[in-house]
């Protein structure tokens, strides 16, 4: 399974399925990740985590981890 | 009859400004019951009977937040008069999904759609009436940052209330999905007013369970509605939740493409090239130590100092103190009672406004960091290092605030986000040393290691490794356990911020504290003066004289309690008491060594008395003693700001406990390990330390069942 994580940097992914449960799950479909939206991956942290995505007209930052309940194709 | 209008919206979208611009100075701020949220109420200007109610700002309704259930639960059961939902016109795909949750309560609405002078900027235009028909509410373009339609504003709202006519959310879903709805309103919701049945039957289907015990279903009902809605996941071959979610954002795809023109898409915005440079992989961590030395020369160096050292000694020790006591003497009042007045109120109050200006000149720096979007960014640029200790990348700050003042720096936590992460920080921001810890610094330095600077270094070093082992230790207990927040967090877009809205938040920051600490701080600074200078002589009470503070009855309890702190290698009244006084104010601990020695006048590194010192301590206690003074409790003003921003007593017993018992141990392992190590006896503190020092070592090291969960969760998820 290809997950948000596994996008380079520049690219950009279609989102097929949100996992995971709970309030992460909630929130990730809050900001707008749902099936069929285009995210780009715009950049990683100086430190390596998290990333930047923009989606929807806006920025959004989240943790690797967090990303790797975005199933994208 | 008054009426109530809550104002809510996406964080970033100008919600405080509107807040502001609205009311003006009639403001009201407080917190939410039982929390660290601020509350914010306030007068519609003009309208003394209309009362506005700031909510937090939310993305969504669904409780993923503290923000957000506050929110959720203010509007499900205050039920105002009237809703002003103000959107963001530079984002509004994500800004109108909260609207859509919002128009489903029945509550009457109006929309507001902010920033539209940077909208038209942009060249996008915005068809805001056929909007307001989409969602079937009255829209009104503004800006809050130039107040402009802000007054026509306030009349839509003034104007839906009144009519107090519930609200018909008029946007709809996809077929398959209407479809389940309507059968759900049919059979569990006919009884349900009207206004509020859209409400459930979407809450029923996303199968929340607080909802459905609210509506009390019977199980067969449930079953009966479960098969409506397993029928749907099946057409659309996705979860109900993430079905309702990806159907309020497909009408909002749908209504912006009819009511909106944009201009040119792709091209960067002035906010992206901006982040191309400041969150730069290469540079983001030199810019961000640029911003932060400049905000700490700035105002812990520069002009907090020079302010703090004006108040101090040219204020009140050249004009105020002379004047009062010049008055009091003219005046004949008695000598306790002038004693009362200067040493104990006068030096209270001065103790209280001496940080004042340092704490203006911070908070007018936060202000603009967070107005303008950097703080944002700086969550995003040093979350990976801090989270590991359960703080929040926002958590920089008001550690570095704390080299300089605890007060302000405690009050600075406020800007994050995650309140486990906010307490956290608010209970180890004061084991940074502050300014008022280095007098004791030096004077210990001076005293026994030749005022060598490695003593100040390392006790930053201690202040750092203090903070890192707390993170490590409280992240795994009951405390700070839980589902973990999620850190997916929007990065606004730059914006040159209002100054009118810094100048109102430092000052309701700042005035919120100085209400609350000078009550504390002068009933502490009386206490304190009185137990040091009266006393039983001969068996007789009385208020003492210079040489008399033998006597005192801060020495008589310093005795009594001096046994807890023998295994601290100094179980004398002198230093106990001048650790306790340091209460009142770091710097005190180096004064009282002079009261209690019996000198008049001590300068601040206390070089008259380092003799006296070193009659009392060895170095090993010196050292001890020194630990002690600076991780155990803070000041009582720095106390009654963690009162304030934890909203809790029990939170502030814990945090001023554990800080306490933390300096305890600290200062235990290095007299007691150290003594024996120099070629000591073992005794039976030794072992007592030993045992002690195990089992700090396994709470650092122990696994954590929260991590182990999450990682749990995250694979159950991915194979789901």
């Amino acid at each position: 399974m290809k997950t948000l994580r596994d996008v380079r940097v520049g690219e950009s992914a279609r989102v097929v399925k949100v996992h995971g449960q709970g309030r992460i799950r909630r929130r990730v479909m809050d900001m707008g990740i749902t099936k069929n939206v285009e995210i780009f991956v715009r950049k990683v942290a100086p430190l390596g985590d998290p990333i930047e995505v923009n989606l929807r007209g806006y920025e959004l930052s989240l943790r690797k981890i967090d990303a790797e309940i975005i199933e994208v194709e | 009859m008054s009426v109530i209008i809550a104002v809510a919206g996406n964080p970033n979208s100008g919600k405080t400004t509107l807040f502001n611009a609205l009311t003006g100075s009639n403001q009201y701020v407080g917190n939410w019951p039982g929390v660290t949220v601020e509350k914010k109420e306030g007068i519609l200007i003009g309208h003394p009977d209309v009362v506005l109610v700031d909510l937090p700002g939310i993305y969504s309704l669904s409780t993923n937040s503290l923000e957000e259930e506050i929110a959720r639960d203010y509007l499900l059961e205050s039920n105002p008069d009237a809703i002003i939902n103000i959107v963001d016109g530079t984002s509004l795909e994500r800004n109108l999904y909260l609207t859509t949750q919002l128009a489903e309560l029945g509550i009457p609405m109006v929309l507001a759609i902010n920033m539209m002078d940077e909208v038209e900027k942009s060249g996008t235009r915005i068809d805001s009436t056929a909007l307001g028909e989409a969602f079937g509410l009255p829209v009104v373009k503004i800006s809050a940052l130039r107040e402009t339609q802000i007054d026509e504003l306030a009349g839509a709202a003034m104007e839906v209330a009144q009519k107090n006519r519930r609200l018909l959310s008029v946007h709809r879903f996809s077929g398959g999905v209407e479809h389940a709805l309507g059968h759900i309103e049919e059979v569990a919701l006919h009884e349900q007013p009207e206004h509020k049945q859209r409400w459930y039957a979407v809450k029923l289907f996303e199968r929340n369970e607080l909802v459905e015990a609210e509506l009390g279903l019977s199980a067969e009902l449930k079953a009966h509605i479960e098969q409506d809605i397993w029928q749907c996941e099946l057409e659309y071959d996705d979860d109900s939740d993430s079905i309702i979610a990806s159907e309020r954002y497909g009408f909002i795809e749908n209504v912006l493409e009819k009511v909106t023109v944009r201009k040119k898409a792709g091209e960067l915005s002035p906010s992206d090239r901006i982040d191309r440079v400041v969150t730069n992989r290469w540079l983001a961590l030199p810019i961000f130590a640029l911003v932060m030395f400049v905000v700490y020369y700035v105002s812990v160096n520069t002009v907090g100092a020079t302010m703090t050292r004006w108040t101090n000694d040219k204020l009140f020790g050249e004009i105020i103190l002379p004047a009062v006591s010049g008055k009091l003497v003219d005046w004949g009042v008695a000598n306790w009672l002038q004693g009362l007045l200067v040493d104990g109120i006068l030096a209270g109050v001065g103790s209280v406004l001496s940080f004042l200006p340092q704490m203006v000149v911070l908070f007018l720096f936060l202000g603009l960091l967070e107005f303008s979007g950097y703080m944002s960014r700086v969550t995003f640029i040093l979350d990976r290092m801090f989270r590991k200790f359960g703080l929040s990348g926002k958590s920089f700050i008001p550690m570095l605030i704390g080299s300089g003042c605890s007060v302000p720096a405690i009050l600075a936590a406020r800007t994050i986000e995650n309140e486990s992460a906010r307490r956290m920080t608010v209970i180890t921001t004061s084991f940074i040393p502050c300014s008022a810890k280095l007098p004791v610094i030096s004077m210990i330095a001076g005293a026994f290691f030749g005022g060598k600077g490695w003593v100040a270094f390392g006790a930053y070093f201690l202040g750092i490794a203090a903070v890192v082992i707390s993170g490590l230790i409280l992240k795994k207990t009951a405390l700070f356990q839980g589902e973990p927040s999620p850190f997916v967090m929007e990065l606004p877009a730059y914006r040159c911020p209002s100054l009118k809205c810094i100048f109102r938040t430092t000052w309701d920051r700042v005035s919120s504290f100085v209400k609350k600490a000078t009550s504390v701080i002068l009933l502490a600074a009386i206490v304190i003066w009185f137990l040091t200078f009266f006393g039983w002589v001969e068996g007789r009470f009385q208020m003492l004289e210079a040489g008399q503070i033998n006597h005192s009855i801060l020495a008589a309890i310093g005795t009594s309690i001096a046994w807890v702190f023998k295994p601290l290698g100094w179980g004398e009244w002198r230093p106990v008491m001048a650790a306790l006084n340091g209460l009142v104010a770091k710097e005190t601990v180096v004064s009282s060594f002079g009261i209690f020695y019996g000198f008049s006048e001590v300068a601040a590194g206390g070089q008259e008395m380092w003799m006296s010192l070193r009659a009392a301590f060895s170095p090993l206690s010196a050292t001890s003693f020194l630990i002690f003074v600076l991780l155990s409790a803070p000041c009582i003003a720095a106390i009654s700001s963690i009162r304030r921003e934890m909203n809790s007593v029990m939170w502030t017993l814990f945090a001023v406990g554990y800080m306490t018992a933390f300096g305890y141990i600290a200062a235990l392992m290095v007299y007691q390990l150290g003594t024996w190590l120099q070629g000591g006896v073992f005794t039976l503190w030794t072992g007592i330390t030993l045992a002690v020092t195990g089992v700090v070592l396994w709470l650092i090291f122990r696994p954590s069942p929260q991590a182990d969960g999450r990682l749990k969760r995250a694979r159950a998820g991915s194979r789901g």
